[in-house]
């Protein structure tokens, strides 16, 4: 009983902070492609524009959702439900942290027993295969929507997205095969605690320091294959506007428009965790604890807290002068509060795992502001001459080494 | 709770299987077909055979299927008209019993008796321990099934390019 209702609070815990972190994901790539390309981005709805995605949800929900007399109707509606459902699922397996252990609290009547579990909705044998299994299905949504769209320039996009992720599957899975060779487990919990401990003191365990230029070689390799699974710059040829309109969902307006929207910037988030967890050590810290790497989340909250109040000093706009203050006060409470071992020590593996996982969101981003769209054959003779012979011969020089070594 | 969900998913799959045939669009068909996968890998996974299940999305529900769905936008395949062969309408139902009938002959009388199987039970299904089996027991069979996937593959290259020329 006590393991339905935790399992309950853990799935209702971790779809809030899912949905809010993929709005908010929004709002951070609008902010920083804004700044590549000096503009300031959204700043009218609420400070620094922080309450735009909510806005943008209100304006997608209260949209007409209409529906083209053309299409069929039935793949039609199915294709957002597809695409939301598969790129949703596989947070299930992924672990964000060690595990939370909350004492036993007595209120009078209510008697709530002590609870230790994992931070991880469900820890499959199979985790890896798992994900790779269901992100490829995926791409029914895609496909769907660009046929039943009943439009050549939908169709031309689903045609597209299938070639491209049926072809970028090969060498990303070889490319996760590689360094799950040395980590010996599918489990996404077994591949973070093979990557525990330090080389010689200071270098962590991580998969990419470990079979030494080999895993390096998977995590680009991982990485490429990734932007091209979840559409983006520089390979969202589905999409391309200026070829094919908005390439699949050129006919979905209103909340089927967001849900492929929410499908992609969820693909992404799992993309990223995925990666954290495989080549980056999830939540092992990058330098070891008597170095004080507990301490460096408060140090940088204090930091935040110090540019805030510099700013304050010369606002951009009068309003600043008093907001920005409160936000640094904030942030030097944060720091602070990171600062007591009780509530610091099993907060730390969450902090390490987000900040890697953002790192590589934050690329993502960068990229998509700084280099231009492949042409179709490139991005086909890319993945067919170049990635996945390099992967083939990475993954057998990989294994050649792990059994010497063995 | 093992039986109840093994009769979902196996009613899942049949219901599926039904409508892969009743159907008569294509892309239908081939969708009702990743349903069967979907279902078969449900079934695998509550046997215990981890890796099969997960094996069967990504090789056939994540790889095979979306380039059947892929050839089929690509030809832009329509709605199939349906014949007037009328002797299959009356010989169909028969010829279908007098099938099930040997089938369910042959499971009652010819096959040794089965004990009853507990979910649960079977815990050989890890990629361990299959990898270990494909590369000890059945390396010869899995070395010459590697071979002969790499034939097909070149034999469907060279009558693919006899067809452009």
């Amino acid at each position: 009983m006590t393991f339905f209702i935790v399992s309950i609070i853990k799935a209702a815990v971790v779809a809030f902070v899912l949905l809010t972190a993929l709005a908010y994901l929004q709002w951070l790539e609008r902010k920083v492609l804004a700044h590549i390309q000096l503009r300031v981005g959204p700043r009218r709805v609420g400070p620094h524009g922080l309450l735009q995605p909510l806005a943008d949800v209100i304006k997608l929900i209260t949209k007409e959702d209409m529906m083209p007399s053309h299409v069929n109707k039935v793949f039609w509606f199915l294709a957002p439900f597809i695409a939301v459902l598969f790129s949703l699922i596989p947070i299930a397996v992924i672990p964000f942290g060690t595990e939370l252990s909350l004492p036993a609290i007595n209120l009078g009547p209510v008697h709530i027993p002590a609870i230790t579990t994992a931070m991880q909705l469900t820890d499959l044998n199979i985790g890896v295969l798992f994900i790779l299994g269901i992100s490829g299905l995926g791409v029914y949504g895609v496909a769907l929507a660009g046929w039943s769209s009943n439009n050549k320039y939908s169709l031309l996009g689903g045609l597209r997205s299938s070639a491209q992720m049926i072809s970028y599957e090969l060498p990303m899975a070889m490319a996760i095969a590689a360094p799950l060779l040395a980590l010996n487990t599918l489990s996404f919990r077994g591949i973070v605690d093979g990557q525990a401990g330090f080389f010689f003191g200071f270098l962590p365990k991580w998969t990419i320091f470990q079979v030494f230029p080999f895993n390096i070689i998977s995590f680009i390799l991982f990485i490429i294959a990734a932007f091209a699974e979840t559409n983006r710059v520089p390979f969202d040829l589905p999409e391309a506007e200026n070829e094919l309109v908005a390439g699949f969902h050129t006919e979905y307006g209103s909340m089927k428009f967001a849900a492929f929207f929410m499908a992609e910037y969820c693909n992404m988030v799992t993309i990223s965790c995925v990666a954290t967890l495989l080549f980056l050590g999830g939540w092992h810290p990058p330098f070891p604890a008597q170095y004080g790497s507990s301490f460096l989340p408060s140090l940088v909250m204090a930091g935040a807290g110090v540019l805030c109040f510099l700013h304050a000093m010369s606002p951009a706009r009068p309003l600043d002068r008093f907001t920005l203050p409160v936000v640094g006060v904030a942030f030097f409470a944060l720091a602070g509060v990171f600062l007591i071992p009780a509530v610091a020590l099993p907060l730390m593996p969450i902090i390490w795992f987000s900040a890697k996982a953002l790192v590589i969101l934050f690329v993502y981003i960068w990229v998509r502001g700084t280099l231009p769209r492949f042409r179709y054959d490139q991005l086909m003779r890319f993945a067919w001459t170049f990635m996945f012979p390099v992967a083939v011969v990475n993954l057998f020089l990989t294994g050649l080494v792990v059994a010497l070594m063995a | 709770m093992d039986a109840l969900l093994f009769m979902i998913f196996a009613a899942i799959a049949v219901v599926c299987g039904i409508n892969l045939v009743v159907q008569t669009h294509p892309i239908s068909s081939a969708l009702s077909l990743v349903g069967v996968m979907g279902a078969l890998a449900a079934l695998y996974l509550l046997l215990g055979g981890e890796f099969i299940a997960a094996a069967q999305l990504v090789v056939y529900a994540g790889a095979i299927m979306v380039l059947f769905v892929f050839v089929i936008m690509l030809l832009n395949a329509g709605t199939e008209h349906k014949g007037h062969r009328t002797w299959a309408k009356y010989a169909g139902v028969p010829l279908l019993l007098v099938f099930l009938g040997i089938i369910a002959n042959l499971i009652a009388n010819r096959l040794p008796a089965s004990e009853n199987v507990v979910f649960g039970q079977f815990t050989k299904g890890s990629p361990l321990e299959i990898g270990r089996a494909l590369f000890t027991t059945y390396l010869l069979p899995f070395e010459v099934t590697s071979v002969l996937i790499l034939i097909a593959i070149l034999g469907a290259i060279v009558l693919a390019r006899k067809e452009i020329d």
